[in-house]
């Protein structure tokens, strides 16, 4: 009992990182129809931003780049690379993608992959490609919960995520952006025509989505300390795994579905099939496709002939 | 008697004939570093066989696969199986001689076909889902599948598991990478100028259209995969005999990467396009290398330079070096293309 | 009744969500009639073909193509009972030549496998020397053979359509279903490709259903017409009944204000 208890929470943790990512996946699928490869990398570079901001900041803070963990650290840092983040989703829109906005989707698709190589890549250029401690940016405490331990990491990742879907859900249905979010998401054309600036809502998509990719980043760097430039592909690719399950361009679906990948693996993981863990989400995944390419919470859309 | 049969017969036996007098020649060639040359040249023509199969499910079908890796790992392990296992062990009871030099070559030519017939399944089995899917939606479930089946084989211990599987016999050479670097290539030009190939590339104009016009395009999707795949895992059984070791690590997914650039770069649906680029992209990498040491970068540019090359021709030149046309339609007086 | 009729629709309908697109079609085609499916714009009339050849499936009703029931079946096999189609919307394949173009609209009928196409066995040349052979006598019919490597995507907008008929042709149907043909033709065309129409079916023998937006064309050379708005058959009949039915009347006239 103690043990499910503890692959519960430990598959919550991961998975409402998986959400975090998933959320980016979705929007930007929802409105542009497009697999944004490089959103995975985008939540690397949030870690990576976490990791020199980190740094930077106790710099400035103290005069020495040995971290003290701290929450005006920890925000301080949060924002760095939330605000790092939202500049390369930014970039990444307007120099990678929107060029190709009339081009064949598969060119679209080519450049996403190429982007998302550009970033795995470069960042091993750039950052290394050996793996780097996170700094503990917050103090780790067990907790005695149900007469499980859990870390206060766990119980603050799952909060901050918590606060930051609650954000978008407010954004998404709650603000005149929002509303317009959903009308190009609808129809792109129907809704140019009706006179929403659809490039801006596009830019700010990739924004928010790249926002919530960096506070994944950070989180996954609080809670499992390592991170290296390629983390990104196998993370985003079961996020990515999380929004189709929960229904592509979904929100809520996409927070659901991660949260599922993440307690399936966590299960998985203390099972006899441990060393199949990376390929679950994936059988998944196909599973879906199959039987319900919809996921869980989209309609099916016929092709008008 | 069939003479279109006995007319293919004769072109395999001058092809081969042709290439034995080249290795012997290579072999020859009294130059320093000839090993290093000959290295890069058999790499060329497994990546050839790579682009121009990955060319016949992508450029041709219109399926964009992003595991052909997978499909590689399949063949690579499978033939290297049974060589290990079974061929080595029982000709090494036989005598030296011709007799055994000839067996051998027999038993590895069957080893491919089978490593080439497994990866052929395993491309069925991943063509069978592509049947409801769409670009890129398609290209993920190929990637997944590309994973779970190294995952798979990570955990085969009998094929070494993650550690690896070393000591693979040295079968492959210049002339059995070049005489199946030749083979894809026929199949391929053939197969386009047919009944299926054609039907291939309505399935990539226009789904709606090409069933209307009675094809049915699971079926045709199918086959694409089943076929490419195949060539695939014969790639992947040349590259473990020739490198005389797997490890799955191999087969990551940057492998499949490397052949849809060379696909992109040579345009998609271009035969002599996925050859041209192959052999460039082989090339510019072995200077990649030397680009390495130069300036001591502790980690290998090449990708990164494949993802600007993408980019940079995504949006400069999306239909790649040669669009769908092949080499030959550019000496032929112009057709009235619009381009 | 002694021939099976080559298209039989009992009270077909769809939905899409709340909207009833097409409501209770009927209709019975002969072998060698000419057809005309007319109405307004949004009419429905595209969305039966889309029934018709497999694309959508009916909510309700049942439609038989050469006396089979094509319920369960895909487009592909419907078109193998003898039923092919062209686009609204043209959908030639743009990047292949017009040759090719039109062998594919002969698919069903090469009898050969990938086996044959990769050792160039006898039966391979056979079926491909005939091929070539069709598709350049179906080309020259719409006077494209001059053109016929060409790729599909540089041809004018009228040549397109009429490369999509040919490509229909090619796969010897019995009836044969024309989705606004003369759409964005000026009217010389127009009038020469009805003429066409007429011919093909005169030459091959074959039934045609013809939709069309405006009523005057089709009805020179239809010999029954139906017409439908807001997915309802508001009246059926020969072409002087139609001219004459004050609800086609009013329906078009409706209409016109928008035109
Ligand atoms: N796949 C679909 N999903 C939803 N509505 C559709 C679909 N296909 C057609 N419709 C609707 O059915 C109606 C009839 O359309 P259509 O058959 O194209 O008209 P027509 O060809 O007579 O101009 C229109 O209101 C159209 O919007
Ligand atoms: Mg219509």
């Amino acid at each position: 009992m103690d043990s499910f208890l503890q692959n519960l929470i430990n598959g919550i943790g991961i998975g409402s990182i998986y959400a975090l990512i998933a959320l980016g996946y979705t929007m930007v699928y929802g409105i542009l129809k497009l697999i944004n490869f490089a959103h995975s990398d985008v939540f690397m570079v949030g870690a990576f931003m976490g990791y020199y901001g980190a740094r930077i900041f106790s710099k400035l803070m103290h005069g020495s780049e040995v971290v003290e963990p701290g929450w005006p650290l920890f925000t301080l840092v949060l924002l760095f690379s939330v605000a790092c983040c939202g500049l390369l989703g930014y970039l990444n829109e307007r120099i990678a993608y929107r060029p190709l906005r009339n081009a064949p989707r598969i060119a679209s698709l080519i450049t996403a992959i190429g982007l998302s190589f550009l970033l795995e890549y470069g960042g091993q250029m750039v950052f290394g490609p050996d793996p780097k401690f996170f700094p503990q940016l917050l103090e780790k405490h067990q907790l005695q919960f149900l007469g499980t331990s859990i870390t206060s990491h766990t119980v603050i990742v799952l909060v901050v995520a918590l606060i930051f879907m609650g954000i978008l859900q407010y954004i998404v249905y709650g603000t005149k952006f929002g509303r317009a979010m959903r009308a190009v998401s609808h129809n792109f054309e129907t809704a140019a025509l009706m006179g929403i600036p659809t490039d801006r809502v596009i830019s700010i998509t990739f924004v928010i989505g790249s926002m919530l990719a960096a506070v994944g980043g950070v989180l996954y760097g609080l809670s499992y300390s390592k991170i290296e430039p390629l983390m990104g592909i196998m993370l985003g690719l079961k996020a990515f795994v999380a929004a189709v399950l929960g229904g592509i361009g979904n929100v809520p679906g996409a927070v659901i579905g991660g949260l599922v990948i993440g307690i399936v693996e966590s299960f998985a993981g203390a099972s006899p099939l441990s060393t199949y863990k990376d390929a679950i989400a994936f059988v998944i995944l196909i599973l879906i496709l199959l039987f319900r390419p919809s996921g869980i919470f989209g309609k099916y859309q016929a092709e008008k002939v | 008697m069939r003479n279109w049969l006995v007319r293919d017969l004769a072109g395999i036996a001058v092809i081969s004939a042709v290439l034995v007098g080249i290795s012997y020649f290579l072999g020859w060639i009294p130059i320093p570093g000839m090993a290093y040359y000959n290295r890069v040249i058999v790499t060329i023509g497994i990546n050839i066989i790579l682009a121009v199969s990955l060319n016949i499910i992508n450029g041709h079908a219109g399926q964009f696969s992003m595991g052909h890796a997978g499909f590689m790992a399949v063949g690579a392990y499978t033939s290297a199986y049974l060589t290990y296992f079974h061929f080595q062990p029982f000709l090494a009871t036989l005598a030296e001689g011709p007799g055994r030099f000839a067996l051998q070559q027999a038993l590895f030519l069957g080893a491919l076909l089978a490593g080439g017939a497994a990866a052929g399944i395993a491309g069925w089995v991943v063509g069978l889902p592509s049947l409801r899917l769409r670009g890129d939606y398609l290209a993920i479930v190929t990637l997944g599948f590309g994973e779970i089946i190294r995952v798979l084989i990570l955990n085969i211990d009998k094929i070494g598991g993650a550690r690896g599987l070393s000591g693979v016999p040295a079968f492959a050479n210049f002339f059995w990478v070049y005489f199946f670097v030749c083979i894809v290539i026929i199949v391929s030009w053939r197969l386009v100028r047919s009944q299926v190939g054609r039907a291939f590339l309505a399935v990539r104009e226009d789904e709606i259209a090409a069933e209307a016009m009675g094809v049915n395009t699971t079926h045709y999707k199918v086959q694409a995969f089943v076929i490419g795949s195949f060539f695939a895992g014969i790639a992947g059984g040349l590259l473990g005999h020739y490198l005389v070791y797997l490890n799955p690590g191999m087969f990551q997914f940057t492998k499949s990467f490397e052949a849809i650039v060379m696909v992109v770069l040579g345009g998609m649906g271009s035969i002599s396009g996925s050859v041209l680029a192959a052999v460039i992209l082989t090339v510019a990498l072995e200077g990649l290398r030397f680009v390495k040491e130069a300036f001591g970068l502790t980690s290998d540019p090449r990708m990164v330079i494949y993802a600007i090359v993408l980019i940079l021709l995504m949006r400069l030149r999306p239909q790649g070096l040669l669009g769908n046309r092949e080499l030959g339609d550019f000496f032929r007086r112009r057709k009235g293309g619009d381009r | 009744m002694t021939v099976t009729a080559v298209l039989e629709a009992k009270g077909v309908s769809i939905r899409f969500g709340g909207l009833t697109a097409v409501c209770d079609f009927n209709l019975a085609i002969q072998p060698t009639e000419l057809v005309g499916l007319i109405g307004p714009n949004g009419a429905g009339k595209t969305t039966v073909f889309n029934m018709l050849t497999g694309v959508y499936k009916p909510t309700e009703g049942e439609i038989r193509v050469s006396g089979v029931n094509t319920r369960t079946l895909k487009a592909f096999d419907i078109t193998k009972l003898g039923a092919a189609r062209t686009f609204q919307n043209i959908r030639v394949f743009k990047s292949l030549s017009l040759l090719d173009n039109v062998k594919i609209g002969g698919h069903i009928h090469y009898k050969y496998s990938w086996a044959d196409s990769v050792l160039h066995s006898i039966t391979f040349r056979e079926h491909e020397r005939q091929a070539e052979k069709e598709a350049l006598e179906l080309l020259s019919m719409f006077d494209l053979d001059h053109r016929a490597h060409d790729e599909a995507k540089s041809l004018p907008y009228g040549d397109q359509r009429r490369l999509e008929i040919a490509r229909a042709l090619a796969a010897k149907p019995k009836l044969l279903l024309l989705d606004e043909p003369a759409a964005g033709l000026n009217t010389g065309e127009t009038t020469e490709l009805m003429q066409q129409i007429r011919a093909i079916r005169d030459k091959f023998g074959i039934a045609v259903l013809l939709i069309e937006h405006n009523m005057e064309l089709v009805m020179g050379i239809c010999e029954r017409i139906l017409v439908l708005n807001y997915g309802k058959t508001i009246a059926h009949g020969r072409p002087e009944e139609i001219q004459r039915n004050p609800v086609v009347i009013e329906a078009y006239l409706g209409e016109a204000v928008e035109v």
